[in-house]
């Protein structure tokens, strides 16, 4: 034990010594926000192009329909040829033209764009929509019914979602369930990729060092393992710790900017809640505060010490079978299709469908399980699962460290062999 | 109890390689034991057993008469023949963690590394990292290291490998020392100088197999083959060659000698002795170099790897 702390510890203290470690501590923050802003302002930019868009209608009926907006102007070019019309778009480099021609049926058959380049999906989506809205209102007139009327019967449905046990939900809540839950498994799924690469770079090092032998003669191969699987995790604990820090300091700086008070808020949030007019806000911090938060918490922390100890623990067994990085491919790839294949059901089945066979067999899967589950939770999983799919995790661990242990004790202590699979194989019986 | 380790009937497989055959050493307190053997014979492998790197398929290693512990690591040093330090570590830091993770405490570990570095003129070195020293630099720390926590049985794999001729000395010097401060010391090479010139005991490892162990002396009388070594000045040389080879086994050599002699070497047959001959040489010729030839330690180790090919 006394030796398994000096492990750790020293693992501990070199990762976070590490000049890349500190530097992307305090960047990778920095980083992000920078992204962010530099999206957000890009899209600004992109948006504040004003565009022209010249019209050549035929049938004089849309000019007045293509109002004007923030970033287009629409020019009625009707009363030029329309020779002429497409000239001046081209040489006055407007956006496009826009051709309605004279027998123009329901269809929209025979309305044209011309343009320099094709045009977004949004304007055309919007120049569609702008005809065929005045279409319909003529053959409604035409069909002798009364616009208004039809108008003021359009009602507006909003599903309530409730379960059994009387919990309320709505879709909006489902989207919330999607954030939390996709957010938790994602990143636990960074974290593994990241500080289990950690660990096979660490274990790479202390072979290619030579250091590894004069170490297993004072202390045994698992405990070295262990401690270097436990002082890397506590390094990532940290450098996460270090970013929620900051990024509550970013956030009261930010609330505060913003004139918010976030203390007031936390003191009655029922009240301030209920205060709040709009339903759809009050609801989303209802959603919010509705979600298994301490459920969340927990099987957070478990399944993330469940999934980091087991691919670490694979990662560890890795880096001990090679003689350098570059040689760890041939065996990541089976490490990284399971965490991936865990997100791509996360996003894509369990927001069809939380409960469905495909999510929760990758949910009981325990190389899968850790993600997929985590994205499961806030729809409300039943216990029994939760358990089985702990208990395999747990099962699978131990079964998973025995034999990266083994492979681990072996391939330290060989120098200069490429292995194969094969050789790994061969390796669990010596 | 006479000796400090005994190893006992070793086997080890990996797949379907026979690493150790049944080898079985014993290696009395307070001597320098010499574990000879071509590359891939398995001392490495034996080694490790001994340092519970690796577990031996079958027998027992045996430490001061008892079955070999975990804890015992804090009365062995190893020293392997892979070695290296962490690159981007301080030198101190280091020593300080490899030291305890043997068992010392901080203070008593910092204490005999500041005794040693001073031993060594490395004073200077604490805050140094290691990718700043030069390889013998960084064997001097490996050495101290490997001894720093006084174990009773010291073991060098290949000690004397990547060593520049001054620090090899260094080391040399040190291991005697060790020893005789009490000591006992395993070292496995295929340089046989060192062998001869430091062990008190050896063994031969070949093929995974044990050929041949025991106190070097003893092996040495054991190998040789009643050979006399002569330098003869005489008239006609060709009439005493011809002479002496009906009469004996005769072998050229070659010997520094201010003399013009003809160089032999003699091999008498059982139950001659050297006086008879030197009785038989008197008469014909004026005897300038007289020795028996004793194997080296080299000889002995082709002969027997030879012969067992």
């Amino acid at each position: 034990m006394r030796n398994l702390k000096l492990i750790i510890q020293r693992e501990y203290l070199a990762r976070v010594r590490n000049k890349t470690f500190i530097i992307m501590t305090f960047l990778s923050p920095l980083i992000l926000v920078g992204m962010f802003a530099l999206i957000a302002y890009l899209s600004m930019l992109n948006s504040s192009e004003q565009r022209i868009i010249g019209l050549y209608d035929e049938t004089e009926m849309f000019a007045s329909e293509f109002k004007d907006q923030e970033q287009v102007q629409y020019l009625d070019l009707s009363g030029k040829s329309f020779k002429e019309a497409k000239q001046m778009v081209n040489e006055q480099d407007y956006y496009g033209l826009i051709y309605i021609p004279k027998n123009i049926n329901r269809d929209l058959q025979g309305v044209q764009f011309f343009g320099k380049e094709s045009p977004g999906l949004g304007t055309i989506q919007a120049i569609e929509k702008t005809i065929a809205d005045r279409l319909t209102r003529e053959e409604l007139i035409e069909r002798g019914i009364d616009v208004n009327q039809l108008n003021e019967a359009k009602t507006e449905v909003r599903i309530e979602i409730q379960n059994f046990s009387g919990e309320r939900t709505s879709k909006m809540s489902n989207y919330i369930k999607m954030f939390f839950g996709g957010a938790a498994g994602y990143l636990l799924m960074m974290f593994i990729i990241i500080y289990g690469n950690m660990v096979m770079r660490s274990v790479i090092e202390e072979k290619t060092n030579r250091i590894i032998e004069i170490i297993v003669s004072s202390v045994k191969p698992i405990q070295l393992m262990m401690g270097k699987v436990l002082g890397t995790s506590l390094a990532g604990i940290t450098q996460f710790t270090i970013w929620v820090l900051l990024a509550g300091v970013l956030a009261m700086t930010s609330f505060y900017v913003l004139g918010i008070d976030i203390f007031t808020v936390q003191k009655s949030q029922l009240e301030t809640v209920e205060q709040i007019a709009q339903p759809e806000i009050a609801q989303l911090v209802m959603d919010v505060l509705n979600l298994p938060i301490l459920k969340l918490i927990i099987f957070f922390l478990i399944y993330f010490i469940g999934g980091y100890f087991l691919y670490s623990s694979i990662y560890a067994a890795i880096g001990a079978a090679v003689d350098s990085e570059t040689d760890t491919q041939q065996f990541m790839f089976p490490v990284i299709l399971p965490l991936m294949l865990g997100i791509y059901v996360g996003f894509f089945s369990v927001i069809e469908n939380p409960h469905g066979t495909v999510s929760t067999i990758f949910s009981m899967v325990p190389l899968t399980s850790p993600i997929v589950m985590l994205m499961r939770i806030p729809f409300g999983v039943p216990w029994w699962e939760l358990a089985i799919s702990v208990a395999l995790l747990i099962i699978t661990n131990f079964i998973v460290i025995w034999i990266a242990a083994k492979i681990y004790r072996v391939g330290i202590l060989m120098y200069g062999k490429k292995a194969s699979y094969k050789e790994l194989f061969k390796w669990l019986k010596y | 109890m006479e000796n400090l380790l005994v190893a006992e009937n070793i086997y080890k497989q990996f797949g379907n390689f026979t690493a150790l055959n049944n080898v079985s050493i014993a290696i009395p307190r307070g001597s320098i034991f010499g574990l000879l053997g071509p590359n891939g014979a398995g001392k490495t492998t034996l080694l490790r057993i001994i340092n519970q790197i690796t577990m031996p398929d079958k027998g027992q290693v045996y430490l001061d008469g008892k079955p070999l512990q975990p804890n015992d690591i804090a009365h062995i040093g190893y020293l392997p023949e892979e070695r290296g330090l962490y690159k981007s570590m301080k030198v101190g830091e280091q020593a300080l963690y490899l030291a305890r993770l043997k068992g010392l405490s901080k203070a008593e570990a910092k204490e005999r590394l500041e005794y040693w570095f001073k031993k060594l003129q490395i004073e200077g070195w604490w805050d140094k990292k290691i990718q700043e020293l030069s390889k013998g630099m960084a064997q001097k720390i490996q050495f101290i290291i490997t001894v720093l926590h006084r174990p009773k049985l010291l073991i060098f794999d290949e000690p004397f490998s990547g060593f520049d001729p001054v620090n090899a000395g260094l080391i040399k010097n040190e291991i005697l020392q060790l020893k005789e401060e009490g000591a006992t010391i395993l070292f496995s090479t295929h340089r046989m100088e060192s062998v001869e010139e430091l062990c008190d005991y050896m063994a031969l490892i070949h093929l995974s197999n044990k050929l041949l162990d025991g106190k070097v002396s003893e092996i040495k009388r054991e190998y040789k083959s009643n050979t006399y070594e002569v330098g003869l000045e005489t008239e006609n040389d060709t009439a005493l060659l011809a002479e002496l080879k009906e009469k004996f086994v005769v072998g050229n050599t070659n010997f520094k000698s201010i003399n013009d002699d003809l160089k032999l070497t003699i091999q008498l047959k059982e139950g001659e002795t050297p006086n008879q001959l030197l009785n038989y040489l008197l008469a014909k010729a004026k005897i300038n170099h007289f020795v028996e030839v004793i194997p080296s330690v080299n000889d002995i180790f082709i002969k027997t790897v030879t012969q067992h090919a």
